[in-house]
């Protein structure tokens, strides 16, 4: 059922890319310009979406019109449509680099950069306005790392049968959040997620079995979380209808790239946002107030950090959606100081361990949304 | 101990600094061992004559190495030649020989087709410091001191003991006179070692000067060659015809029939006038009163100008000048500095003209864009100059190296002290980054250019006697970088257009490039037959090149171009004698040419 449901949806697509190609191949033939529309991909051209929690795009659109300076980017997005068309019909997929080294069969269109190529995919994907997978390219990174009492049902490749993975069997290591998750289930009885920013705290965490003390399911995003872990995490939340705890350097890029990409997602995949973000997820810390009120070790604010607070007090919806948040960023600009998750060593090894997070996770008047 | 200040006075005022550091040297020397009386020091006193003291300083005159030694012998007797073939209105024809004798030593022969001088004259012309006819007057000749020729015999004399032979021939049917010449330097007189009077056959008039001297022959940037080179460029009514020490002959033939006007003599102006001068003319003029006298001695001077001048000085018109005092003297300058006066007249200078200079220009250089201006007289401390200036950019020249600049003073190339020079102050002053040359701050502009500069003017105020860099006069910089910004603003609009049609031909690649992959993709997504690919082609070369106009081409265009002139001095310089060894043996005294022209340049930037 799942499986033909899925072949028809990716008709579609099929079917949309033919069309665009029909409309241009007319328009020429009528010697008319061709022009090819697509949302426009940034933090402009979003809202956020207060009751579903996610940044919704606009209608704002780019209209990309064929003349002598856009003939190659033209060309090239032609070229990729051609290519993803063929990836669907013969189900299978490419990789983002693979796509690259694709295009280097095209002559004088290929890609020089790999860059050049992930930014014509993802015009393509907003111009069919689905994800990037159901075209046919599949992102090079690994979603990041799950510990915790836990099942996930996974499907074997081979024999199409279900294939169950026990997270607590990896020892020292973990399991890994595979690029495509919509096809998982899950078995657990965790009471909650806690997504974590830096591999070096999930390691600490994992190595003491923290999930096992506090019964929970521990994520390690590796920095901004992909689409594919921003999916694992939504679907599991939902499944389980667990609450999601987001634990991050005391930083501008922890919380508002890595944290709010998470909660709303991104002006870049605007289009998709509705199903690759978590909306009931919550900031635990660090918070600037931490900063203070545990007296940890900081470092100074760079140019950078202080451009990036500024840059998200303007333009970023999400942040202009929530007085704590500005409040907050208004603070650590005052403090002019950040903090890492390892700060907290300065109280002993395993002070996040026995102290802070219990305390966090208790206390929600310390949380921000 | 010793401030040594090496350009910027007259000699007259080094001379008063050496002999005072003399003086204050063997003071102090004597204090610490028995005193002696003034006395006794009086005796060491005495008089140094100009010519001992360039004697001992000949680098202030510009031979201070042997290949300066032996450009600056060459350009003193070429602009004396030049200069006496245009005062008698005749067209100059003018034969220079370089013929080595030893390694080091070589014989300069200078000849020309002027008229002659008279065989009174002949000694003080050649062998006096200080003599000539040039330097009382104001009007825009190439020698102004008096000191150049006769500095090359003295050089001559100096590293050879032999004298320098003139000779001289005034009419056609009169004998020319022979002269051997040398210089007493103690007395800067004239010493005559030989006289006698024989036939110059087949000449009518002319003069002609033999010295034999220590020097180097080399090619290269700073070379007798170019020098001539350059010369002829600016002096295109001259026929120059070069023999150099291989035995080789360069002709440079006369490219335009006529002279150029006449330069005229004016008197000086009053707003130049500095005040010891001034209560020298005072003392001088046989004028009967003092609006008299500013009428008479001043250009620009009108009866009312000088009642007006005399009112702002609180001085009477009647006035006998021999009765002014020095702080009524003082009171007239000022007074002259408060009247308005009507800046000097400018037809006294003739400039070379943008068409010539574009035409010199475009010998000397394949570039594709040529730009040359001429700015409206201006006034500089009363005297009045004329700037041009001249372009060339692009071609084959180095897009990588700082521009070539090219300097004349009323029609003398400038090889030496480029650095010191006021063009070139104004050419690194001047924002060329607006122009398309790529600049540092206070450098010349790198790119590839050639800018030309001529400054004529009654009196070109040069660094040093040895006349190789302008003085930095605010007024006479100011005007060469209003010649060069007019000259700037022209290569920027060309530089732009070269940019937008390398766009458009880049655009157009564009299209040629990417036309069949649009064809092709569409083919694949929509299954196209082949002609109705090639329909698609076509009709997206109509869509795209609709817009388009036609595509203008740039190109070296310079019928004018010479190339073998444009080589002379551009040869490699000799090897050092080191270096010569060295190559020897490795090439077994093959030797190869090193092109490295952007040394001499440097060589100069301090």
């Amino acid at each position: 059922m799942a499986e033909s449901k899925k072949v028809e949806k990716e008709n579609k697509v099929v079917i949309k890319i033919v069309d665009i190609a029909k409309d241009i191949y007319t328009k020429i033939r009528k010697l008319k310009r061709p022009e090819l529309d697509m949302p426009i991909r940034s933090l402009t051209n979003v809202s956020y979406n207060e009751k579903d929690g996610f940044f919704e795009v606009l209608g704002n659109k780019k209209t990309r019109t064929l003349s002598a300076s856009t003939i190659k980017t033209f060309a090239q997005t032609l070229r990729m449509m051609s290519l993803s068309r063929d990836l669907i019909k013969t189900n299978d997929i490419a990789t983002k680099r693979e796509a690259y080294y694709v295009s280097k069969n095209w002559g004088e269109a290929r890609f020089n950069e790999q860059p050049e190529s992930d930014t014509v995919m993802d015009d393509i994907e907003a111009m069919m306005g689905v994800n990037r997978e159901q075209i046919g390219f599949i992102p090079e990174e690994k979603g990041g790392a799950v510990a915790g009492e836990m099942i996930v049902i996974d499907k074997d490749p081979d024999t199409n049968k279900d294939l169950e993975i026990d997270c607590t069997k990896f020892g020292s290591g973990a399991y890994s959040i595979p690029s495509s998750v919509e096809h998982l289930k899950f078995k657990t009885k965790a009471k909650f997620i806690l997504a974590i920013e830096t591999s070096g705290m999930f390691e600490r965490l994992n190595k003491h079995k923290y999930w096992k003390k506090a019964n929970c399911i521990l994520i390690s995003m590796g920095g901004v979380p992909t689409r594919a872990c921003r999916r694992f995490i939504r679907k599991l939340a939902d499944e389980q209808n667990i609450p999601v705890h987001v634990f991050t350097d005391g930083d501008f890029y922890g919380y508002f790239n890595i944290y709010r990409t998470l909660k709303v997602g991104s002006g870049n995949a605007a289009h998709i946002n509705e199903f690759f973000c978590v909306p009931q997820a919550q900031f635990i810390g660090i918070t600037p107030q931490d900063i203070i009120d545990y007296k940890l070790p900081t470092h100074p604010l760079k140019e950078v950090d202080i451009k990036r607070a500024r840059d998200a007090l303007k333009n970023d919806p999400f942040v202009q959606h929530y007085k704590e948040w500005q409040k907050a960023a208004e603070q650590q600009m005052k403090m002019k100081a950040r903090a890492e998750q390892q700060a907290l060593a300065k109280h002993g090894l395993n002070f996040v361990i026995d102290k802070y997070l219990p305390d966090k996770i208790k206390d929600k008047r310390t949380w921000l949304p | 101990m010793i401030v040594q200040n090496k350009s910027n006075v007259t000699s007259l005022k080094l001379l008063q600094t050496i002999q005072t550091k003399i003086y204050i040297n063997e003071t102090i020397s004597q204090i610490n061992m028995t005193q002696k009386t003034a006395e006794e020091l009086a005796k060491k006193q005495r008089e140094i004559s100009i010519a001992e003291f360039f004697e001992k300083n000949r680098h202030l005159l510009g031979f201070d190495n042997p290949r300066r030694a032996l450009l600056t012998a060459i350009k003193e007797a070429v602009d004396n030649a030049l200069d006496a073939c245009e005062e008698a209105r005749i067209l100059p024809e003018i034969n220079v020989e370089i013929i080595q004798l030893e390694e080091t030593r070589f014989r300069m022969v200078v000849e020309d087709n002027g008229p002659g001088i008279i065989k009174k004259q002949i000694p003080r012309i050649f062998a006096k410091l200080l003599y000539g006819s040039k330097f009382h007057k104001l009007s825009a000749t190439r020698g102004q001191q008096g000191i150049g020729i006769s500095a090359a015999v003295l050089y001559g004399q100096l590293t050879t003991g032999k004298p320098a032979t003139i000779i001289s021939k005034t009419e056609v049917n009169k004998k020319a006179q022979l002269v051997k010449l040398k210089i007493n330097t103690q007395i800067n007189e004239p010493q005559i070692i030989e006289e006698t009077e024989i036939d110059w056959e087949n000449k009518d008039h002319g003069t002609k000067i033999e010295i034999d001297f220590e020097g180097s022959y080399n090619k290269g940037r700073q070379s007798v060659d170019e020098y001539l080179k350059e010369t002829a460029i600016v002096n295109p009514h001259c026929t120059i015809i070069f023999t150099n020490p291989e035995a080789n002959q360069i002709i440079f033939p006369r490219a335009s029939p006529n002279l150029p006007p006449e330069p005229k003599e004016i008197k000086p102006h009053p707003y130049g006038i500095e005040l010891g001068r001034l209560i020298k003319m005072l003392e001088l003029t046989e004028a009967k009163t003092l609006q008299q006298f500013l009428t008479d001695e001043f250009v620009r001077v009108g009866p009312g100008t000088a009642k007006q001048i005399c009112e702002n000085s609180a001085l009477l018109p009647r006035t006998n000048p021999k009765q002014i005092s020095r702080d009524m003297a003082e009171n007239l300058h000022k007074g002259i500095n408060k009247t308005k006066i009507i800046a000097p007249p400018t037809d006294c200078i003739s400039p070379i003209g943008d068409d010539l200079l574009e035409r010199g220009l475009r010998k000397e250089i394949n570039a594709e864009f040529y730009c040359a201006v001429t700015r409206p007289a201006a006034v500089y401390r009363g005297n009045p100059f004329v700037i041009e200036a001249a372009l060339a950019f692009g071609g084959e020249q180095e897009a990588d190296k700082s521009i070539r600049v090219m300097r004349f003073a009323n029609r003398v190339p400038l090889l030496y002290q480029q650095g010191a020079c006021g063009i070139t102050k104004a050419i690194q002053d001047t924002a060329w980054r607006s122009y398309g040359l790529q600049q540092s701050k206070n450098s010349l502009p790198v790119g590839p250019c050639t800018i030309l500069v001529h400054m004529t003017s009654v009196w070109v105020p040069f660094t040093s006697e040895s006349k190789e860099a302008l003085a930095h006069y605010p007024e006479i910089i100011k005007e060469i970088r209003l010649a060069l910004q007019e000259c700037g603003r022209k290569l920027g609009s060309f530089v732009n257009k070269k940019r937008r049609i390398r766009d458009e031909a880049k655009k157009r690649g564009y299209i040629e490039k990417y036309i069949s992959h649009v064809a092709d993709a569409l083919g694949e997504l929509i299954g196209l037959s082949e002609a109705d690919k090639k329909k698609t082609e076509d009709d997206l070369y109509k869509i795209l090149e609709s817009t388009r106009g036609q595509l203008e081409e740039i190109k070296v265009d310079n019928p004018e171009y010479d190339a073998e002139m444009a080589k002379i001095g551009r040869e490699e310089e000799e090897f050092e004698p080191e270096k010569i060894e060295s190559t020897r043996k490795a090439k077994k005294g093959k030797q190869t040419k090193l092109v490295d022209e952007d040394q001499y340049s440097e060589e100069e930037q301090e």
